[in-house]
């Protein structure tokens, strides 16, 4: 059967670099980092004392308050991770120019938003009330506030969206996995529009604890914050937790150009792979990351030596970022002197389940502007590579097709490719 | 107007999210003040935090109205 073709038409992000996709690209592009230390929680007896946090304040000045986009009464009822889609999830949907107003309409858009970890900070609060007040004490909407999918639950009944109603959790592919498979369901004629994306609030005690015992997140840089996400460099030590949403409009192209919507571009490709090899390491030979951008470039029907720019996973941890440069020096060939590829997670630290999902919105702005962002604290290159990291500073360059890669716990990987239209 | 009531009232303002001159005695939590089902599941033991009574079951669902659970939570204190 014949793929329909999809596009992007609308952006929307929280992120530790702000609120609203250009606000969020400019500082990004000014090489500025969302790292902070941890004050409004107990650290001091945890390795890692610092995050990427969302600076709250006036959403005109493209900060964060919850107020703006959900219901007071509701906030109260749900984890951030929700309220951070719902957020991201109305600026998508205003950016695309686009409302569901017909039952046609409503019943041909879908919702698809995942998260990595959901509602963990609720979870570990609830724990608390339940052996200190017992179960009488538990609130009714502690289960339907906690849910992963209740993100794409609570957006579609904010915007009346009837379509299909989904959600993903594979820990750090998560987003990119929402983006691909929402995609799909256009190409395959289950839904014209879906709002779909990736959103996370893991920054807790509890998920600082547990990542810290897996000997994730980077220690050595407590007092020094915004040096600690430093992907390829060789003083690196693991990742930096972030917190926010990543949401993007994706619609049928004809659909798109028949009510003149603005595109950034079009999703050509996705690829899947598991590595089948051990729960939280890659695998060492970069096989699952390879054969996810292998088989996302397979679909897109485009060769290797099209890709422009790539936005790693580099997450900055010690085994992770080179196992990823060497797949993609492997699957590039004599192209990867032609490419730049930088990891963003440099300035928004790791979103975790949603860090795929505001990557992909990186990799369609990098097309749009022309421009490669930057890895930040890119000092001193672990290895050499002929690849340009675009260390400290963005790269101009035309970009033509960008890949965005997301590898996740559990050996889960996904790659998407986006091309101008 | 008792103290009894200025603190029901506070905690429906706070839970619903309405003004409090919406929270009159007949005001029903479900059909006036946009409660649904859960909320008047969590109103009630948001009753039982402050006033450090159990309300069974079945007395829950006789509390509709702002009166009924000043009237409910003024007996149970007295």
């Amino acid at each position: 059967m014949t793929m329909r073709r999809v596009v992007v038409t609308g952006l929307g992000i929280v992120s530790p670099l702000g609120v609203g996709h250009e606000i969020v690209w400019s500082n990004m592009l000014a090489s500025k980092s969302g790292a902070q230390r941890v004050t409004d929680f107990q650290v001091d007896d945890i390795p890692c004392q610092i995050a990427c946090r969302i600076p709250l304040g006036d959403t005109s000045e493209g900060k964060y308050n919850p107020d703006d986009w959900m219901d007071v009464k509701e906030q109260r009822k749900v984890d951030p991770f929700i309220v951070f889609a719902m957020a991201a999830s109305t600026q998508a949907l205003r950016d695309a120019g686009y409302e569901a107003k017909t039952l046609e309409q409503q019943e041909r858009t879908g919702v698809l938003i995942g998260s990595g970890i959901g509602g963990i900070g609720g979870i570990y609060d609830a724990s608390i009330t339940l052996a200190e007040k017992g179960p009488r004490r538990i609130s009714p909407f502690f289960i339907p506030g906690r849910l992963i999918n209740l993100a794409s639950g609570y957006v579609s009944i904010e915007h009346g969206l009837k379509g299909p109603n989904h959600s993903v959790v594979t820990a750090c592919s998560t987003g990119a996995h929402a983006i691909g498979d929402a995609a799909r369901l256009i190409m395959l004629g289950d839904a014209d529009v879906m709002v779909a994306g990736g959103t996370e609030s893991p920054v807790n005690r509890l998920s600082l604890a547990g990542f810290s015992a897996c000997r994730a997140l980077s220690t050595s840089f407590n007092d020094t914050p915004e040096k600690a996400s430093r992907p390829y460099d060789k003083d690196r030590d693991g990742f930096v937790m972030g917190e926010g949403a990543g949401i993007v409009v994706l619609e049928e192209y004809e659909h798109a150009k028949a009510r003149g919507a603005k595109i950034y571009g079009e999703v050509i490709g996705y690829g899947l792979s598991g590595d089948a090899h051990h729960i939280t390491a890659p695998a060492e030979d970069g096989n699952g990351g390879f054969r996810s951008m292998s088989a996302a470039i397979k679909r897109a029907g485009i060769s290797t030596a099209e890709i422009d720019y790539i936005n790693a996973h580099g997450t900055s941890t010690p085994l992770g970022d080179e196992i990823e440069l060497g797949a993609v020096t492997r699957l590039l060939g004599d192209h990867a002197a032609n490419v730049v590829m930088s990891s963003t997670k440099s300035a928004t630290g790791h979103l975790l389940g949603a860090a795929g999902a505001i990557e992909a919105i990186f990799s369609l702005l990098a097309m749009r502007d022309n421009v490669a962002p930057p890895t930040l604290n890119l000092d001193n290159p672990s290895v050499e590579t002929v690849i340009n990291l675009a260390p400290h500073k963005p790269v101009q360059k035309e970009i033509n097709v960008a890949l965005s890669n997301s590898f996740g716990f559990g050996g889960t990987n996904a790659s998407l490719v986006f091309r101008k239209v | 107007m008792s103290d009894i009531e200025d603190r029901v009232r506070k905690i429906v303002v706070e839970h619903l999210n309405v003004e409090a001159d919406k929270v009159t005695e007949k005001a029903s939590f479900m059909d006036d003040l946009g409660a649904d089902s859960l909320d008047q599941v969590e109103l009630v033991m948001a009753f039982e935090e402050e006033f450090g009574v159990e309300i069974p079951d079945d007395a829950a669902e006789s509390i509709q109205t702002f009166g009924d659970a000043v009237a409910f939570l003024t007996k149970a204190t007295a």
